[in-house]
């Protein structure tokens, strides 16, 4: 989706702000909204594309003006709403009223404490172990496609219609396109491909310059 | 802090409080794991992790080569695996190259090797600009690139993430591993930063 979370290119933010010994969490309420989307996620209703996607669906104006974690807490609503694990009456109730009546979740396997460290550490590859043809091999000069589709993807606008060279095949990976909608992971090859600054930017930009995106072989052309 | 803000938090601090006492009445998380997922990315992981990976590429040629041709393979070596850096990619900077990371579409970032984000790197500014301006950016940073250094960004756009693998600074000669470890910075393994050298982080 053309979505204001696709920020490549964009003026107008100002300069990036530091905080000098920044903690890794500012606010209590952020620590908890951290570790429910990672152990909802782990109940396995949802993958990470899907996470990623129900965060772009935020409404423009109210996305710019969250912090990090507040999309984190809107996309974990709406992906519990959505997949059927909480009902928005529930979710309302239990505003009101800490003591709120719930129905028990049926068929589902919290991840318990004494899984943490290993779930961490397996992590979920995207990497996919079957062979497929590459279309392009390293040096291979492309152009992205000019796509503009209403779902998840991953092809920024910022390189859309641009001509750029692949610089390396990752081999075959989940497509996220698909995966973020339910259409199943169709499996594919990735590629780095390279960019040249003015190629993006135009002649204002550095001739030294080069920007690397992993790109997917459904959004590329031969040029 | 306004008076807005405080009323912001509260009213967010109330629908978190609410949402956690339902998913856990409902039996779909369990507060101890919560709390072992917090203590795991508050304590354990961060960018000590990926400044001995940076420290034991400086001193040990052959890792360096293990490191460049198959990260995700050498960083799991030191014990470094999983979420978020299930598929590691290392860039090297060298006096002719400088690489920055960033992604622009969401914030990813490879958690293993430096933890969580810091809020910068997750802000619109960043991510609108680095691909954009890159040099306007590290100027900010503090680091003004001479013209015949290539600058290369790298847009964390699939499930590849990415480490910079910084120059190591002068004055480090004679230095154990740990030593050098302990000047790596997590800015530096973004890319907006050099790591400095001992004499002036004293200084600093």
């Amino acid at each position: 989706m053309n979505g204001v979370h696709d920020l490549g290119g964009m003026h107008g933010f100002g300069p990036v702000v530091r905080e000098p010994d920044e903690p890794v969490f500012h606010h209590a309420w952020e620590r908890r909204v951290f570790a429910l989307t990672l152990a909802a996620g782990f109940l396995g209703r949802w993958n990470l594309d899907m996470a990623r996607h129900a965060r772009e669906r935020m409404p423009p104006a109210e996305y710019l003006a969250a912090s990090y974690y507040e999309r984190w807490l809107w996309g974990l609503e709406r992906l519990l709403v959505e997949h059927g694990l909480v009902t928005p009456a529930e979710l309302e109730a239990r505003r009101r009223d800490p003591r709120s009546p719930v129905a028990p979740a049926a068929g589902v396997q919290p991840l318990r404490a004494e899984e943490v460290d290993r779930v961490l550490a397996r992590g979920g590859p995207a990497a996919v172990a079957v062979e497929l043809p590459p279309r392009f091999k390293p040096g291979d000069a492309v152009v992205a496609r000019n796509l503009h589709p209403v779902g998840h993807t991953r092809l920024p606008r910022y390189v859309r219609g641009r001509r750029g060279v692949v610089e390396r095949d990752h081999g075959v990976f989940v497509f996220p396109d698909t995966h973020a909608m339910g259409a199943g992971p169709q499996p594919q090859h990735l590629y780095t491909v390279r960019f040249a600054a003015r190629e993006l930017w135009g002649p204002d930009a550095s001739p030294r310059d080069h920007v690397y995106l992993d790109l997917f072989e459904a959004y590329l052309d031969p040029a | 802090m306004s008076a807005g803000h405080a009323d912001r938090y509260s009213e967010i601090e109330q629908r978190v409080r609410a949402l956690e006492s339902l998913l856990v009445d409902k039996g779909l998380v369990d507060p101890a794991a919560l709390d072992r997922l917090i203590e795991t990315y508050e304590r354990k992981i961060g960018p000590h992790n990926g400044a001995r990976v940076v420290a034991r590429a400086w001193v040990d040629p052959a890792y360096k080569q293990r490191l460049l041709a198959d990260a995700t393979a050498a960083i799991a070596e030191l014990g470094y695996t999983g979420r978020q850096g299930e598929h590691m990619v290392v860039v090297e900077n060298t006096p002719r190259v400088h690489n920055l990371v960033v992604c622009t579409l969401c914030s990813c970032y490879p958690w293993p090797v430096l933890g969580l984000p810091p809020v910068w790197y997750k802000s619109a500014a960043y991510r609108a600009r680095a691909v954009i301006d890159p040099r306007g950016l590290l100027r900010e940073f503090g680091l003004d690139l001479p013209e015949d250094v290539e600058v290369r960004v790298w847009d964390s756009t699939a499930e590849v993430r990415y480490l910079v693998l910084p120059e190591r600074p002068p004055g480090t000669e004679g230095m154990s591993e740990e030593e050098l470890a302990a000047l790596v910075t997590r800015d530096a393994m973004i890319g907006v930063a050099r790591v400095a050298p001992p004499a002036a982080r004293r200084q600093a």
